[in-house]
C-alpha cells in the first residue's frame, strides 16, 4: 500500500476544558482517600504516630485542596488532554532536546518495582545492592562508551553536570597550587549552560563567535587561549547539527597552556558508539541521560547528567562514589580532595535505571544503530525541507555542509517574502497537532530560526507527515496570509501574551502568589 | 487616534546606481539624472507604507506633499493628511527640515523617513539631541552608515505598525552618521558622530521560550561594571564615544561627552571631549589604555566617529591596550562581517586587524575578528 503522508493533513483540534487550577476545586470536607488506621500491633510499638513527633507538628493543617477520586482524576487527564507531549505529537520539534522514544517498560519499573519504589535513599547500603549494583554496571557501560575512567550519575541534569565539570575543573587547578586560572572558553553554538554555569561558578566566560563555516575558527580559539584558561566547554556537534572536525586541534591546544577540556556531550545521539570522548582527547565529559538514553525529560527534571574524567580527575570527583569490592557494593566517602555533593543521595537514581534498561535492550550495535539512524533521520528531511520555499539552511556553503543529527534552520526567505517569520509559523504549527518548535537560543545568531531533531525513533511517516506540515504552512504564508494571522486556530489558547508572562509584576508560580497579586489575599 | 509623520526623501539612492557615492547637493542629483537614475526611495516608502495601511482606519498619515509622501501614503491606500508646501521636483534638506517641525506641530506620535544619512542628519538636526519622538529610517539612501535603518521597507512598516498599535517594541538610541560625500568621492571617507535618535525595534525574539528574556541593557551594565572592576591605577583610559560606552562613565559617576572622547585616570576625569591634538598631549609617554565600541550600522571600532583616537594615540596605547565593547545584540547584528578599522593609516589598519576580547557583559567575553572593509 502506498502512502502520502507528505500531503495529508490532520484535522486536528485539541481539547478546550477551560480547567480550573486545583485550589479552586477543593470544597472542605471532600477528600480523595481514608488513611486507614493502624494495626493494633503497629499502634503498640509507636501509639499515634505523631505525639512522639509533638515537636515537628504543624500548628495549623497545611491548606491541601480536598477533592475526591473521581474530580481528581478528572482534572488530571483534562490537563494532560490540553498539553502536546511525545505521546500525542510528532515530537521532532524540539531540537536539541532528543526527544526520542522512551519504553513504557522502563516507567513501569521505575515507578512501579516495590524494589525501587520502596526503598529509602538513606536505608543502610547493605540493604540496597540491587540499586547499587545498577549504578555500578551503568558506570562500567559509560565508560566504555566514552573511554574515560569513571562516571558519577549525581547531577540532576546537563547544566547542574556542567557546573559539576566547572569545580573539578577549578578544583585540579587549585590543588596544583595555580590560582590565576579564572577563564572559561565556550562556543556560541554550544548549550548555553557551558557559559551560564561556569559564570555562576565563579569563571570568567569567553565565548567564541561561529565564522561561516557555522562553527568558530582555530585562530579565534587561540586568540582566546592564555596562561588565565582555567578549560574549555564545548558541545561538539553544536546545536546547528555541525560537528566541529578540528576539535582534536582545539583540545590539543587547550592543553598545551595547561587548560582541561570537558566535553558536553549534550547531543551525543550523533555520535553514540562511533565517536568517544577519550580518543577526541578530552579530561572530562558528560552526557544528558535524559536526552541520549531515553529517560524522558520530565517538565524540568528530574534528569540525570552522567559525568565522566580521566583517572587523575578521580580525586575531585563528588561523594559518595558507588564501589565494588568484590562481593559487596558499597559508599565511598573517602575522598579529601572531593568537590563535595552536588545532588542529594545518588542523584536521580529513577534517570540511572530507566538509561540501564535502554543500553541493556539495545546492546553495544543497538546504541550505534540508534546513532546511525537518528542521523540517517535528520538528513532525509533535509532534503525535503530544503525545497520548502522560504527555508534557508545556513553554513551550507562551508564545511558544515553536511550535518548529523539537528539543523539549526531558518525562515529567513520567508521573512523577507512575506513578512511571516519564525514565530507566525510556530503559531500555526499547533493546528495540525504538532508541538511549536524550539526555535534558538538567544541572541539569534541564525535569523528567524527553528531547530528540528528527528532522532532515531521516528518513521518515514512521521518525518513525511512533519515535512508536509511546514510545507503547508510555507505555502499558507505565501497564499493565505490570513489562515496565518489568526494561528492558531484549534488550541485550547490563542496567542499567549508574552509581554505579560515576561513582567514579573504579573507571573504567579504558585497558588499563594496568584492569590496575591490579584489581591485577593493579603 | 495615532499620528505618523511620514517623509519621503525622494532624491535619496539616485547617487548610488549610477556609482556617484551619495545624492546630496544638486549638480549631484542633476548629474544622477543625466546619467538615468531614477528615484528609489518612493517606491521603497510605499511598500513600507502598505504594510502598514492594515491599520488604515487607526492611524493618520501626516505627509508632505507631492513625491515627499503624500504621493507614497496615497499609493498605499492612505488619505493623508497633508501640512507645509513644496517645489516639486526640486526638495532640499531644509525641505525635511521644515517637514519634521510642521509633524511635531502637528502632533505626530512617530515619524517615518524614507532615505539615507543625509536624510537621517536633517532629521537629527530639525528634532534636536532632547526629542524623545521615535523615528524610524526605510533605508533607500547610498550612504547606510547611521543605524536608525530597519533592514528593508518591509520590517520597517512592521515595526512602525507594532508601534503605531501599541505592542512589543522597544526604543533604543540609534547613531545618526553621516560622511562627508565630496571627500569620499575623492577617496577619503571622514564620518562624523551626528547624534543619536530614538528608533522603534521589534525585540519578540528576545522571548524565545527557553533562554527566557535577557535585557540588552542589563548586559550593557554589566559591561560597564567589568570595565570599571579590571581599571588599573595609573593608567590612562581613553573612553571613545557611542551610548555603549557612555554607561562606563555613569558606572564611574563622572561627566560625560555621548559624541566625543573623555579620558579617565583614577577612576577621576581628566578631561572631557577631547580633540586629538589635546588627546596627544596627554597620553604622550604615558600608560594608555582605549575603550571603544562599534559605531554605527556597520560597526566601526576606529576610522567612524572617533577619528580624534588618531593613529599616532593608537600607537602609543598598542593593540594589547585596546578594549573593544559591545552587546551580543550588536554582534550579531553585524556578523558574519568583521568589526571595521578605518584609521586612515593603512599600515595601522593592518596591524589592528585580528581577534580582539570583546567584552559584553559581567564577566562575559566574546572572541570576535576586526578587520578592513
Amino acid at each position: 500500500m502506498s502512502r502520502d503522508r507528505y500531503s495529508r493533513f490532520r484535522k486536528f483540534h485539541q481539547a478546550k476544558w477551560d480547567e480550573e487550577i486545583i485550589f479552586e476545586l477543593s470544597v472542605p470536607g471532600e477528600r480523595g482517600v481514608l488513611v486507614p488506621k493502624a494495626e493494633k500491633e503497629v499502634a503498640a510499638a509507636v501509639g499515634d504516630g505523631v505525639s512522639a513527633l509533638a515537636g515537628l507538628k504543624r500548628k495549623k493543617a497545611p491548606a491541601l485542596p480536598e477533592i475526591s477520586q473521581m474530580r481528581l482524576n478528572r482534572h488530571y487527564l483534562r490537563l494532560s488532554q490540553e498539553t502536546m507531549g511525545t505521546d500525542v505529537n510528532i515530537d521532532i520539534s524540539q531540537g536539541t532536546c532528543t526527544m526520542k522514544y522512551s519504553p513504557k517498560v522502563q516507567e513501569h519499573m521505575a515507578a512501579r518495582h516495590p524494589g525501587i519504589t520502596e526503598v529509602h535513599p538513606l536505608q543502610d547500603p547493605e540493604t540496597m545492592q540491587g540499586i547499587l549494583e545498577i549504578i555500578y554496571k551503568t558506570e562500567q557501560i559509560m565508560k566504555e562508551i566514552s573511554g574515560l575512567d569513571y562516571f558519577s550519575f549525581q547531577p540532576g541534569g546537563g547544566a547542574q553536570a556542567v557546573y559539576t565539570n566547572a569545580s573539578i575543573i577549578r578544583a585540579y587547578h587549585q590543588s596544583r597550587g595555580d590560582l590565576k586560572r579564572d577563564e572559561i572558553i565556550t562556543t556560541m553554538f554550544s548549550h548555553p549552560c557551558d557559559a551560564a554555569t561556569p559564570n555562576t561558578a565563579g569563571f570568567k566566560v569567553i565565548t567564541l563567535m561561529p565564522d561561516e563555516n557555522g562553527f568558530p575558527p582555530i585562530e579565534a580559539f587561540k586568540a582566546a587561549l592564555s596562561e588565565r584558561t582555567a578549560g574549555i566547554m564545548i558541545t561538539n556537534p553544536e546545536d546547528t547539527g555541525i560537528y566541529n572536525p578540528r576539535i582534536k586541534e582545539y583540545v590539543d591546544a587547550a592543553h598545551a597552556v595547561g587548560a582541561l577540556c570537558s566535553y558536553d556531550q549534550a547531543n551525543a545521539n550523533a555520535f553514540l558508539g562511533i565517536a568517544r570522548a577519550h580518543e577526541a582527547g578530552f579530561d572530562m565529559c558528560h552526557f544528558n541521560m535524559h536526552k541520549t538514553f531515553s529517560a524522558p525529560h520530565g517538565c524540568m527534571g528530574p534528569a540525570t547528567g552522567a559525568v565522566g574524567y580521566r583517572e587523575f580527575l578521580r580525586p575531585f570527583m563528588p561523594v559518595p562514589r558507588v564501589e565494588f569490592d568484590g562481593s559487596r557494593y558499597y559508599l565511598d566517602y573517602n575522598c579529601p580532595q572531593s568537590i563535595g555533593k552536588t545532588r542529594s543521595f545518588l542523584g536521580n537514581f529513577g534517570v540511572v535505571l530507566k538509561s540501564y534498561m535502554w543500553i541493556m535492550q539495545h546492546g553495544a550495535e543497538g546504541l550505534k544503530e540508534a546513532a546511525i539512524c537518528s542521523v540517517l533521520n535528520n538528513n532525509y528531511m533535509m532534503q525535503k525541507l530544503k525545497k520548502v520555499p522560504g527555508v534557508v539552511m545556513y553554513y551550507d556553503f562551508g564545511v558544515g555542509k553536511n550535518r548529523l543529527e539537528q539543523v539549526r534552520w531558518s525562515w529567513e526567505k520567508l521573512q523577507q517574502d512575506t513578512g511571516f517569520g519564525t514565530t507566525d509559523v510556530n503559531m500555526r504549527l499547533s493546528d495540525f497537532g504538532i508541538q511549536h518548535y524550539w526555535t534558538s537560543h538567544h541572541p539569534w545568531v541564525v535569523p528567524e530560526p527553528f531547530t528540528l531533531e528527528p532522532c532515531e525513533s521516528y518513521s518515514k511517516d512521521d518525518l513525511d507527515e512533519y515535512c508536509g506540515v511546514l510545507a503547508e504552512i510555507s505555502r499558507e504564508c505565501y497564499e493565505e496570509p490570513e489562515v496565518i494571522k489568526g494561528a492558531p486556530h484549534n488550541g485550547p489558547t490563542h496567542r499567549v501574551k508574552h509581554m505579560e508572562i515576561d513582567d514579573e509584576e504579573l507571573i504567579a508560580v504558585t497558588w499563594r502568589q496568584y492569590l496575591k497579586k490579584k489581591g485577593l489575599k493579603k | 487616534m495615532k499620528k505618523l509623520g511620514v517623509i519621503v526623501n525622494p532624491v535619496a539612492g539616485m547617487g548610488g546606481r549610477v556609482g556617484l557615492k551619495g545624492s546630496d547637493g544638486d549638480e549631484i542629483q542633476k548629474k544622477a539624472r543625466e546619467l538615468g537614475a531614477k528615484p528609489e526611495s518612493p517606491l521603497r516608502a510605499i511598500e513600507a507604507l502598505k504594510v502598514i495601511a492594515r491599520l488604515k482606519d487607526q492611524v493618520e498619515i501626516i505627509a508632505y506633499p507631492h513625491e515627499m509622501g503624500a504621493d507614497e501614503a496615497r499609493e498605499a491606500g492612505f488619505d493623508p493628511r497633508i501640512v507645509g508646501s513644496i517645489s516639486s521636483g526640486a526638495t532640499s534638506p531644509e525641505d525635511t527640515v521644515r517637514a519634521v517641525h510642521d509633524m511635531v506641530a502637528a502632533g505626530a506620535d512617530m515619524i517615518l523617513f524614507a532615505g539615507g544619512d543625509g536624510t537621517a542628519r536633517n532629521i537629527y538636526t530639525a528634532l534636536g539631541s532632547g526629542s524623545d519622538i521615535p523615528v524610524l529610517g526605510i533605508p533607500a539612501g547610498v550612504k547606510i552608515h547611521s543605524a536608525v535603518y530597519a533592514v528593508n521597507p518591509r520590517s520597517a512598516g512592521e515595526v512602525t505598525a507594532l508601534f503605531l498599535e501599541g505592542k512589543a517594541v522597544n526604543i533604543r538610541e540609534a547613531e545618526v552618521m553621516d560622511i562627508d560625500e565630496e571627500a569620499f568621492r575623492e577617496g577619503r571617507v571622514s564620518a562624523q558622530l551626528y547624534g543619536y535618535l530614538n528608533v522603534p525595534e521589534n525585540k519578540k525574539y528576545v522571548q524565545s521560550v527557553k533562554s527566557g528574556t535577557r535585557s540588552e541593557q542589563a548586559e550593557i551594565q554589566g559591561m560597564a561594571a567589568e570595565i570599571v572592576a579590571n581599571m588599573k591605577d595609573d593608567v590612562i583610559y581613553v573612553i571613545g564615544p557611542g551610548t555603549t560606552t557612555r554607561s562606563i562613565m555613569q558606572r564611574l559617576e563622572l561627566p560625560y561627552t555621548l559624541l566625543g572622547v573623555d579620558v579617565v585616570l583614577n577612576k577621576q576625569i581628566l578631561a572631557n571631549d577631547v580633540n586629538e591634538q589635546q588627546l596627544y598631549d596627554l597620553v604622550k609617554g604615558k600608560k594608555v589604555h582605549i575603550v571603544v565600541t562599534a559605531i554605527g550600522g556597520q560597526g566601526h571600532i576606529f576610522g567612524r566617529g572617533n577619528q580624534q583616537i588618531s593613529p599616532r594615540i593608537i600607537r602609543a596605547a598598542g593593540k594589547e591596550n585596546i578594549t573593544v565593547v559591545a552587546s551580543r545584540d550588536k554582534l550579531t547584528s553585524i556578523m558574519p562581517r568583521p568589526l571595521l578599522v578605518d584609521t586612515g593609516d593603512p599600515e595601522l589598519d593592518r596591524e589592528l586587524s585580528g581577534y580582539y576580547r570583546i567584552v559584553a557583559g559581567w564577566q562575559d567575553i566574546l572572541i570576535y575578528k576586526a578587520g578592513l572593509e
